[in-house]
């Protein structure tokens, strides 16, 4: 049972961004999803999240359709997304981002626990006010609201950007306990190195489709893939 | 509740102490005018409910408080209605207007819902001057003093219209802090915020709207019934554009986003206009100066720029 897209087509109005994506990713894994800028990675999480609306295709979430359903109605059908550039609730405090994110699921004080022991440096600052939090603690507390709503599939776009190494640990160290948590991960990442560490499988798009897909374990940052699919 | 959640709640109430005090201490005149403005203070909480938090900017509200000020005062004009049915009247007035402008505007958004909210005001103005032979029209009319009594009280007179605005005052305001505390009161933030964030989160857009329009036209509602049976009259001057436009003002001077900021805001605009009227007869160019002044050096109104530099436990 996964998360299966097929031939997803999708745009903004009259301009066509993804082509017919076919899609899969698997509980406890990590799969990646790598291209230059532009071939329409992220507005691909988007149409997944019902964002962007799909002119054709399916997705699927252990065989329930997601396609069609208003935007609101996907995360309660078990996809989170946490989107490029952190995108918090700037005036409220860490803890209403957090109880905002967890609306959904009536805020079960037990799944916020498990939230916060994954990200413990904002249990310190739940008063504070989340537009004033460093980028990485907004990328924690981003993340974190998106696990209150305890998904079953976690979209996360280029979460490590712009942030400094001891923070992109800390992130990818929850990333790989969500993915020993059995939650399927999908991951837009640009760093090559980042992706063989973390990812099982790799996709790589180009021009709204994926043009290749690979299990990681022996990949290696020479690989010809990345040369050809990310210009690295 | 936290060191800042009882600070907020000590601070209301004890702003509803001291208005309770002031009667005592205020001229019949000066004490009929703060009653006036904790009912208009009221319209304005329900305004910051759809703007400053939701960030509903509507320019229909008007028809919210004409809603609620003819539900409670048509009953009491043709069927003899007492003060206490008429005013529920008037709130579930205020309240299923705004749910079906709701229904309709917020199909809408930005500029166009401001639009559409005005166009319903102005239909709902020219509404009740073309059933003039039941509405009064522009002259409106004056709500029979039989109607005017709750359990034996004459709210005519000084000291039971001063309680009773103070009443329907104190618990708006006090409904307005827990439901922006509350769960709700996130969301309505939140949707404030970024619609689509709030939409990858599971909530429906739509519905919040609808429900933070819904209970801001309770709010207008009360205030117009309140109006129509503490002050005895009811006009269709009270739909015009005019009282459209207060409500923001109110809320823009105040601090839009905090629960005093219209309180603050229909006081100090108050006071501003009863000044200026004795300066001069232009006295709404020294409001409109007042207020860019506002714009150029608080634009998060008064409350607003308190919380943003001082005291961030403000609700």
């Amino acid at each position: 049972m996964a998360l299966e897209v097929q031939g997803l087509t999708a745009g903004y109005g009259p301009v066509t961004v993804l082509r017919g994506v076919d899609f899969r990713a698997e509980p406890g894994r990590i799969t990646c999803l790598m291209g230059r800028n532009g071939v329409g990675k992220s507005t691909f999480l988007k149409a997944l999240m019902g964002l962007v609306s799909a002119s054709a295709g399916t997705v699927t979430l252990d065989g329930q359709p997601l396609h069609g359903l208003p935007a609101h109605e996907v995360p309660k059908r078990g996809l989170a997304y946490v989107p490029q550039g952190r995108r918090l609730f700037g005036p409220l405090t860490v803890a209403e981002n957090l109880a905002v994110g967890g609306l959904v699921r009536r805020n079960d004080p037990a799944r916020l626990e498990q939230v916060l022991t994954l990200f413990p440096r904002l249990r310190d600052r739940l008063g504070q006010v989340s537009g004033t939090l460093s980028g990485g603690e907004q990328q924690m507390l981003a993340i974190a609201r998106a696990l209150c709503l305890d998904p079953r599939v976690l979209l996360l776009d280029e979460p490590t950007e712009g942030l400094q190494p001891s923070i992109i640990a800390l992130i990818q160290e929850a990333v790989v306990t969500l993915k020993g948590q059995g939650v399927a991960v999908v991951l837009v990442e640009q760093r090559v190195d980042a992706v063989l560490k973390l990812a099982d499988r790799v996709a790589f798009m180009v021009a709204g489709r994926i043009e290749a897909g690979r299990d990681v374990a022996g990949l290696t940052a020479s690989d010809p893939l990345f040369r050809t699919y990310v210009g690295v | 509740m936290t060191g800042g959640g009882v600070k907020v709640w000590v601070l209301h109430l004890t702003l509803i102490a001291a208005l309770f005090a002031a009667q005592f201490l205020l001229s019949p005149y000066h004490a009929t005018n703060l009653a006036r403005i904790m009912v208009l203070a009221v319209f304005a909480m329900g305004y910051n409910l759809a703007f400053g938090y939701t960030g509903l900017l509507s320019l229909g509200h008007a028809l919210l408080l004409a809603a609620g000020m003819y539900a409670a005062g048509l009953p009491a004009q043709l069927w003899g209605w007492t003060a206490g049915p008429a005013f529920i009247a008037g709130i579930a007035g205020g309240g299923l207007v705004a749910a079906a402008l709701g229904l309709l505007a917020l199909r809408t958004a930005g500029v166009s819902f401001m639009i559409v909210t005005l166009m319903f005001a102005q239909a709902g103005f020219l509404t009740l001057l073309y059933f003039a032979p039941i509405t009064g029209g522009d002259d409106g009319f004056a709500v029979a003093a039989a109607s005017r009594t709750l359990m034996g009280f004459d709210l005519s007179t000084d000291t039971p219209r001063f309680l009773a605005a103070l009443t329907i005052f104190a618990i708006g305001l006090c409904a307005s802090l827990a439901l922006v505390r509350s769960p709700f009161g996130r969301t309505m933030v939140a949707m404030r915020e970024n619609e689509e964030r709030s939409r990858m989160l599971g909530m429906n857009p739509f519905t919040v709207k609808l429900a933070a329009l819904t209970i801001s036209g309770l709010y207008a509602g009360a205030a117009g019934a309140a109006y129509a049976i503490l002050f005895g009259y009811v006009g269709a001057s009270f739909a015009t554009i005019q009282y459209s436009i207060l409500p923001m003002l109110y809320v823009l001077l105040g601090g839009a986003g905090t629960t005093l900021g219209p309180f603050l805001g229909a006081l100090l605009m108050f006071a501003l206009i009863e000044a200026a009227t004795g300066i001069t007869t232009a006295h709404q160019f020294i409001v409109g100066a007042a207020l860019v002044v506002l714009v150029l050096f608080a634009p998060k109104g008064i409350l607003g720029t308190i919380r943003e530099r001082w005291a961030r436990w403000l609700s």
